[in-house]
C-alpha cells in the first residue's frame, strides 16, 4: 500500500451466508465428501497409532452397530434382525439430527448463528411432554399434532427472544442464544427436578415428570412399539427438510431471508425489513429445533426426566456439524445428519462391539471426526485454494484433462 | 427544562450530575433492602425492606427523568428485584436463612467458581481485543483441564502440571488461530470446532490413559495459600470475616486476581496492549504503520488459549482434584459471556465473573435447606437471564472491537 493512500475503511467481511454461498459454488458435492472422507482417515491414524488396533475392522464394527447392513441383501436371519434393529435406533437419532440441523442451517442462511439449539429443544421437550399429559381423552392425531405444534411454538418463542433481540438492539445472537441456552437448562431441570412443579407426584423421589398419555404417543411404523422400535417422526424431519427447501427456494419469505444472510445493507436498500428477517429466521429456526424435542418426547421418551434434559447439549450441538458438512441445504442435511447419527448410535455402548474396540474411546472418536469436519469445512478459503489450483492446472494442459 | 432541573439551577449545584448519582443511589438502595432482610440484620418486618426498596425505585425514576435513561431502568429493575427478594427474605426463619448466608464462606465460594471463569474470560479478552472471536476457551479450558491431571501424573509435580496444561491449550490456541487467521474459516465455526476436538482428543486420552477407574487420588495438588495472621487483624469480627473468607484460598485464585490486574495494565498501558486493540479495531490502518496484524493475532489467540487452559487446570488440578470427561460443561462460555458482560475490560470481566461466580456458590447452600431445594436450581438461571438483559442493552450497550470476527487480508 502506497503512503499517499487515503485512509481506508476495513472492509466490510462477506458475511456467513455470503461465504457459504461462495463455498457452495466452489466444489459441488466433492468437498464434503472429501473432507468426511479425510476426518475418517485421521480417526483411523488415531485408531491405529493411539491405540494399535486396527482401524479397518473398527470402522465395520461401528458400521454394524449402526445397522446399515440391514440394506446388504447378503445379511439374512438373526443378523438381519439385529440389523433392523440398530438401524431403527440410527433413524431415532437422525430424525432429531435433521430437525437440529434444519435448525442451524435455516438461520444461517440468514447470517445468524443459532447456537442455542440446546435451550429451543428442552423448551419444545417439556412443552410438548406437557401437552401430551394434558387432554388425555383427546383423539390420537389431533392430539399428536397439538403437542408437536406446541413443541415447536415454544422452540420458536424462545429462539424468537434471541431474534428480537438481535432486530431492535443488535444484541449478537451467539450471546443471546448461549444465556438462553443456561437458562432454559436451569429452568427445564427445576420445572421437572425434585419438588418441581412439573414432577411425577406418584414418584416422589425420581426427577421425571409423568409419562405422556397413550392418545400422544407417534406410532411406531417400523419395529416393536414397545422396544423403540421408528416413530413417524422420521416422516416429519422428512417433510421438514421439504418444507425448508420450500420456503427458503420459493417464498418472498426465503427470498427476504437469504438476501439479509447474503448481505444485509444491500437488502434493507431494496426495501426488505432486516430486523423482521432476523426475527422471523429466528423464530423458524427455533421451531425447527423445538419440534426436535417434541418428536423425541412424543415418539421414543414418553416422559422427560433430568438426564434428557442434561444430554440436550450433546444433540444440539452435533446439529451444528450436521448444518455445516450438510452446507445448509436439504439434501446434504440428510446425508449429514444420517452419517452423524449412525456414528453417534454405532459407538454407543449398546451397539459397538466391545471385544472389537472400546465403545468409550469409540464415542469420543466420533467427537475427533465431528471436530475435524467442522473445522476442514469452515475453512473455504482452503478448498477454494485448492480448487482454483487444480482449474489453473487445467488450464495449463488442456488436452490432458478430460472437460466435463 | 423540567421543574427539578430548574429547581436544581436556583440552588447552583448545576455542575454535579445529580441524574446519575440518583441511578447509583437507585441500585445502592436496592441492595440494601435486600441486605437489611439477611444476616447478620436479620430485619423481620417486611415494611422495611420495601420501604428502602421503593426509595430506590423513586431514585431510578428519576434517574430516568434526569436523562440516564439505561442506568435509571436498570436501577428500578434491580431495586424493584432486591425489595422482592428482601420481602420473601424476611418471611424465612432466621435458622434457614443462617444456613444459606454465612458471608465468609460465601465470599471463599464464590472466589473459587469464579476464578475459572476469569482467567478464561481474560484469556478471551486477549483473543477478542485483537480482532478474533473465541467460542473455543471451553475447548481450551478442558485442554488445560486434562493435560494439567494428565501432566502432573506423568511428571509428578504440579508446577509441570499446570505449564503442560497450559501448553495444550495453547496448542488449541494456535489450531484455531491458523484456521481463523490464515485460513480465513469462519471464526465461530472454527472455534466450535476447537470445542469438538478438544472434546474427542481429551475424552480418548483419557479413556485410554486412566480407563474406567478415574484419575489416581494422589495427584499432586496445587497448595492452598495460608494467610492465618489475617484472622488477628481488630476487630475480631473483621479478623475472623478475612481469616475464613481468605485465609486459604488456592494458589491460583490469587493467580487468577493477579492476572486480572496485569491484563489491564498489558491491555491498556503497554506497547503491546496498544498493538493488540489496534489490531482489533482498525487491521489495516494497524498494517500501514507497521504492525503484523498476523503475528499480533497468532501471539493473542494462543496466549488466550494459554490462560482459558489456566482456569482448566484450576478446575482440574486446584479445585476437584481429578478429571472427568467435558469437565468443563459449558463454564467455557460462561466466561464468553463474562467477558461481554465486562465490556470486553479486564475488571468489568472479573466482576460478571463473581457475579456467576456467586450464583453458583449461593445454589448449593440453597440445596442445603429443606424445602428451598427446587429453588436453589432456578436460583443458577438468574446469571444468565442478567446478562441476557445486560446483552440487551439495559446497562449500557457492550460495544466490541471494531474488527471483531472479520479475517484479515493483506494487501
Amino acid at each position: 500500500m502506497s503512503d499517499t493512500a487515503p485512509p481506508v475503511e476495513p472492509e466490510p467481511a462477506p458475511s456467513l451466508a455470503a461465504r457459504f454461498e461462495l463455498y457452495q459454488r466452489a466444489g459441488g458435492i466433492i468437498t464434503p465428501l472429501l473432507t468426511a472422507a479425510f476426518a475418517f482417515f485421521v480417526g483411523g491414524l488415531v485408531v491405529l497409532f493411539v491405540t494399535g488396533k486396527s482401524p479397518i475392522e473398527t470402522y465395520r464394527a461401528i458400521f454394524d452397530g449402526t445397522g446399515l447392513n440391514w440394506f446388504f441383501p447378503w445379511v439374512t436371519g438373526a443378523e438381519r434382525d439385529l440389523a433392523a434393529l440398530n438401524l431403527q435406533q440410527t433413524l431415532i437419532v437422525t430424525t432429531t439430527l435433521i430437525l437440529c440441523g434444519l435448525a442451524v442451517a435455516f438461520a444461517f442462511r440468514c447470517g445468524l448463528f443459532n447456537i442455542g439449539g440446546q435451550g429451543q429443544y428442552i423448551a419444545g421437550m417439556i412443552t410438548a411432554a406437557q401437552v401430551g399429559i394434558w387432554l388425555p381423552d383427546l383423539a390420537r392425531v389431533p392430539h399428536m399434532v397439538l403437542a408437536a405444534g406446541a413443541g415447536a411454538l415454544a422452540g420458536a418463542i424462545w429462539a424468537g427472544i434471541a431474534g428480537i433481540l438481535k432486530a431492535t438492539v443488535g444484541a449478537h445472537e451467539v450471546i443471546s442464544t448461549i444465556m438462553l441456552n443456561w437458562t432454559a437448562l436451569w429452568i427445564g431441570t427445576y420445572l421437572v427436578g425434585f419438588g418441581g412443579p412439573l414432577q411425577d407426584p406418584a414418584q416422589e423421589f425420581v426427577p421425571v415428570m409423568k409419562e405422556i398419555a397413550p392418545s400422544a404417543k407417534l406410532n411406531v411404523f417400523w419395529g416393536d412399539p414397545v422396544a423403540q422400535g421408528l416413530h413417524i417422526g422420521f416422516f416429519v424431519a422428512i417433510a421438514a427438510l421439504v418444507v425448508f427447501w420450500i420456503v427458503l427456494n420459493r417464498t418472498t419469505l426465503g427470498y427476504e431471508v437469504r438476501a439479509v444472510g447474503f448481505n444485509p445493507d444491500a437488502a434493507r436498500y431494496g426495501g426488505i425489513s432486516v430486523g423482521r428477517s432476523y426475527f422471523i429466521a429466528m423464530a423458524i429456526s427455533g421451531a425447527f429445533a423445538g419440534l426436535a424435542g417434541a418428536v423425541d418426547v412424543l415418539g421414543w421418551l414418553f416422559r422427560v426426566d433430568q438426564t434428557s434434559v442434561q444430554v440436550s447439549s450433546q444433540i444440539a450441538f452435533i446439529g451444528i456439524a450436521v448444518a455445516l458438512l450438510g452446507r445448509n441445504t436439504s439434501v446434504g442435511i440428510f446425508f449429514s445428519a444420517l452419517l452423524f447419527g449412525a456414528l453417534y448410535n454405532g459407538t454407543s455402548t449398546r451397539n459397538l462391539d466391545p471385544t472389537v474396540f472400546q465403545p468409550e474411546l469409540a464415542g469420543n472418536l466420533t467427537l475427533i471426526i465431528q471436530g475435524l469436519v467442522v473445522l476442514f469445512v469452515g475453512a473455504d478459503v482452503l478448498i477454494l485454494y485448492l480448487w482454483q489450483a487444480r482449474r489453473k492446472l487445467r488450464r495449463r494442459a488442456p488436452g490432458a484433462v478430460a472437460r466435463p | 427544562m423540567t421543574v427539578a432541573e430548574g429547581a436544581l439551577e436556583r440552588t447552583g449545584l448545576v455542575g454535579v450530575d445529580w441524574a446519575k448519582l440518583l441511578g447509583i443511589l437507585s441500585i445502592a438502595l436496592g441492595a440494601i433492602a435486600f441486605w437489611v432482610a439477611l444476616p447478620p440484620l436479620t430485619v423481620r418486618s417486611m415494611a422495611v425492606p420495601i420501604v428502602i426498596g421503593l426509595a430506590g425505585v423513586g431514585a431510578g425514576v428519576l434517574s430516568w427523568r434526569g436523562g440516564h435513561t439505561r442506568l435509571g431502568w436498570t436501577g428500578v429493575c434491580i431495586a424493584l428485584l432486591c425489595t422482592l427478594f428482601g420481602a420473601i427474605a424476611t418471611n424465612a426463619t432466621e435458622a434457614h436463612l443462617e444456613v444459606v448466608i454465612t458471608w465468609s464462606a460465601l465470599t471463599a465460594a464464590t472466589l473459587r467458581f469464579a476464578t475459572p471463569l476469569t482467567f478464561a474470560a481474560i484469556g478471551g479478552l486477549f483473543s477478542e481485543r485483537s480482532g478474533v472471536v473465541n467460542i473455543g476457551l471451553e475447548g481450551m479450558m478442558l485442554m488445560g483441564a486434562f493435560f494439567g491431571i494428565y501432566g502432573a501424573d506423568k511428571t509428578g509435580s504440579w508446577v509441570a502440571g499446570i505449564f503442560i496444561g497450559m501448553l495444550a491449550g495453547a496448542a488449541m490456541g494456535l489450531v484455531h488461530a491458523f484456521f481463523s487467521i490464515q485460513l480465513r474459516s469462519d471464526q465461530i465455526v472454527s472455534g466450535t470446532a476447537v470445542n469438538f476436538l478438544a472434546l474427542g482428543i481429551t475424552g480418548f486420552i483419557y479413556i485410554d490413559t486412566y480407563g474406567n477407574e478415574g484419575t489416581p487420588s494422589d495427584l499432586p495438588q496445587v497448595p492452598d495459600v495460608n494467610l492465618d495472621w489475617l484472622g488477628s487483624i481488630p476487630p475480631s469480627g473483621l479478623g475472623s470475616y478475612l481469616e475464613r473468607a481468605f485465609g486459604g484460598l488456592n494458589l491460583l485464585v490469587w493467580l487468577a486476581l493477579a492476572t486480572v490486574v496485569l491484563a489491564y495494565i498489558v491491555i491498556f498501558k503497554t506497547t503491546v496492549g496498544l498493538r493488540i486493540r489496534s489490531v482489533g479495531e482498525h487491521p489495516r490502518a494497524a498494517d500501514t504503520v507497521g504492525i503484523s496484524v498476523y503475528a499480533t493475532r497468532y501471539a493473542a489467540v494462543t496466549a488466550s488459549g494459554a490462560l482459558a487452559a489456566l482456569g482448566g487446570v484450576y478446575l482440574s488440578l486446584g479445585f476437584v482434584h481429578s478429571f472427568t470427561e467435558n469437565m468443563t460443561a459449558g463454564r467455557g462460555f460462561i466466561a464468553l459471556a463474562a467477558l461481554i458482560f465486562g465490556k470486553w475490560k479486564p475488571f468489568g470481566a472479573l466482576g460478571a465473573a463473581l457475579l456467576f461466580g456467586f450464583a453458583s456458590a449461593v445454589a448449593p447452600r440453597l440445596q442445603n435447606v429443606e424445602g428451598w431445594a427446587t429453588y436453589g436450581t432456578l436460583f443458577q438461571a438468574l446469571p444468565y437471564v442478567l446478562t441476557l438483559i445486560a446483552v440487551a442493552g439495559v446497562i449500557g450497550r457492550s460495544i466490541p472491537p471494531a474488527a471483531i470476527g472479520r479475517p484479515y487480508e493483506k494487501q
